[in-house]
């Protein structure tokens, strides 16, 4: 009852829209092309229901794949940042200038690089994407320490693999995890951005380009839905995890314990 | 403990700032001393001197025959903040142990200290829960056991209950008073509230804006132990008078038990 609720006014929204989306598309004789019918859509989708999980699911694995490797090597140069004033010095300016490169135009260098058909093409250009976010936030955590907390660990005469293991890094989670709920959603997009420059056909990318070339828009939007259905359900497991894996945290504190 | 002449600056040229000129102090073992003084007289920096939080200008301190940089090295501090600096991401119990996480002390001793310093601050049964489910008052008594649980030669301890509330401060004084007590450590106490000081010490050192120095180190030989009845005895607002007098800058002659006598 409570969730109904909760969820009703949303619910009754995203009915509404598309009521008046099909009745709009039908009393003003929209061309199929340039909108198609919700209804049409949707018998897209069942038609072409197990082509679309296999699109869906191959995109998926670029994004997955990328944000590790993106996600990796932030994480690596954030704790030599955070560790090495040195390393701060000499990493940040390039981090920071390869930030303001348009990542996506790398997409056919990456293409170049790692073959259009491998996967791998896709996983780099969503790992540049991503690494910026999730270096920049997980660095903030790690320096933004309160002093209190540096000179009790000074005053247990503390090393500073212990400062790093149980403040900064602790510290840190939070941050790291907003970056990759931000980074979930960016590495869907880079995904199938880079493989509109190319790539296997069973992606969805080249699966939107094809079917409209075509002018089968309704698959293509049918694409579309999928492919927000797939980073919103990204989004949503990578919050399951940070609740899993920071239960101390503000944001997963239940109501009732204050 | 010794403190010989210790001066204390920051920054150099126009930047200079003297925080602390010529201080000498001699605290005894199983002492309890107040530092008191106006805000930015430096107390706060005399107390992170001793701990080696940071170095003297001009000076040695010792701890128990051990500069202070040794003593540091050696674990004979136990530090509390005014905030109580506890980690959201540790239970009540963990946030005790973290000290003797640093030592060699296995998961069951831990435990079992920990244990132990809890009931010390009567906050047995709140192992499980975290920091941020406790009360303010609470959390400085988890920061106090934390402090404590590596049996500290010396306990420093920075505008502690400043936070608090007075009624909450009265009571956590009185604890405070039957931990030192218990454990038989030695107490440097920073506060900017002149009762508060008189009521918890055996010495209180009083010093003068900057550049901090010590004015007097007044006894205040009060009975043992202290109670809710001290707070009524005529010699403690006696005491009461003098620190708030000499904060002043004015000499006055230490209260006869004559004179109190016939007052109070």
């Amino acid at each position: 009852m409570r969730r109904l609720r909760y969820y009703g006014p949303a619910v009754a929204i995203f009915v509404g829209v598309l009521a008046v989306w099909e009745i709009a598309v039908r009393a003003f004789g929209i061309q199929q092309f340039l909108l198609p019918r919700p209804s049409a859509i949707a018998a897209a989708f069942t038609e072409h229901f197990d082509e679309l999980v296999t699109v869906g699911g191959n995109t998926l694995v670029e994004a997955v794949g990328g944000l590790l490797i993106g996600g990796v090597a932030a994480l690596a140069v954030a704790l030599a940042t955070a560790r090495w004033t040195a390393a701060s010095r000499a990493l940040l300016p390039f981090a920071i200038a390869a930030n303001s490169v348009p990542i996506i135009a790398f997409a056919p260098i990456m293409n170049n690089w790692f073959g259009v058909l491998n996967p791998l093409s896709k996983m780099m250009v969503v790992a540049v994407l991503v690494f910026f976010p999730i270096m920049i936030n997980t660095l903030r955590g790690l320096t933004l320490v309160d002093r209190s907390s540096l000179e009790l660990m000074r005053s247990y005469a503390a090393t500073e693999l212990a400062v790093f293991t149980k403040v900064r890094i602790p510290n840190a989670l939070p941050y790291v995890f907003t970056a990759l709920k931000v980074s979930a959603t960016l590495s869907l997009i880079g995904a199938i951005v880079a493989e509109y420059f190319g790539g296997a056909r069973s992606v969805l990318g080249q699966f939107i380009i094809t079917e409209a070339a075509f002018f089968r828009f309704a698959n293509a939007w049918a694409a579309i839905v999928v492919a927000s259905a797939v980073s919103i359900a990204f989004f949503l497991i990578i919050v399951a995890i940070e609740r899993v894996a920071i239960p101390w945290h503000a944001s997963s504190r239940s109501a009732e314990s204050s | 403990m010794s403190v010989r002449g210790v001066d204390k600056v920051f920054g150099t040229g126009r930047e200079r700032t003297e925080a602390l000129r010529r201080i000498d102090l001699e605290i005894p073992q199983g002492a309890f001393v107040s530092l008191i003084g106006p805000s930015g007289c430096g107390k706060s920096t005399l107390l992170r001197l001793i701990g080696d939080l940071t170095q003297p200008s001009v000076g040695t301190i010792e701890v128990n025959g051990k500069t202070a940089h040794r003593a540091r090295l050696d674990r004979d501090y136990g530090m509390v903040f005014q905030s109580p600096v506890l980690f959201d991401w540790r239970t009540v119990q963990r946030n005790v142990e973290l000290p003797l996480e640093m030592t060699a002390l296995g998961r069951t001793q831990r435990a079992a200290r920990a244990a132990a310093m809890l009931a010390l601050v009567e906050l047995a049964g709140f192992e499980r829960r975290y920091p941020w489910q406790l009360s303010g008052g609470m959390q400085q008594r988890v920061a106090i056991a934390r402090a404590l649980s590596f049996e500290p030669a010396l306990i420093l301890m920075d505008e502690p209950f400043g936070a608090l509330d007075e009624m909450t401060r009265e009571r956590l004084n009185l604890e405070l008073l039957r931990i030192w007590k218990q454990t038989g450590t030695t107490i440097v106490f920073v506060t900017h509230s002149i009762p508060e000081a008189v009521f918890l010490s055996t010495q209180v050192a009083v010093m003068s804006a900057r550049p901090g120095r010590i004015l007097e180190v007044i006894s205040v030989d009060l009975p043992q132990p202290r109670n809710d009845l001290t707070r009524e005895d005529a010699r403690y607002f006696g005491f009461i008078t003098r620190v708030r007098e000499r904060l002043r800058g004015h000499d006055v002659a230490p209260p006869r038990a004559a004179e109190v006598a016939a007052s109070g």
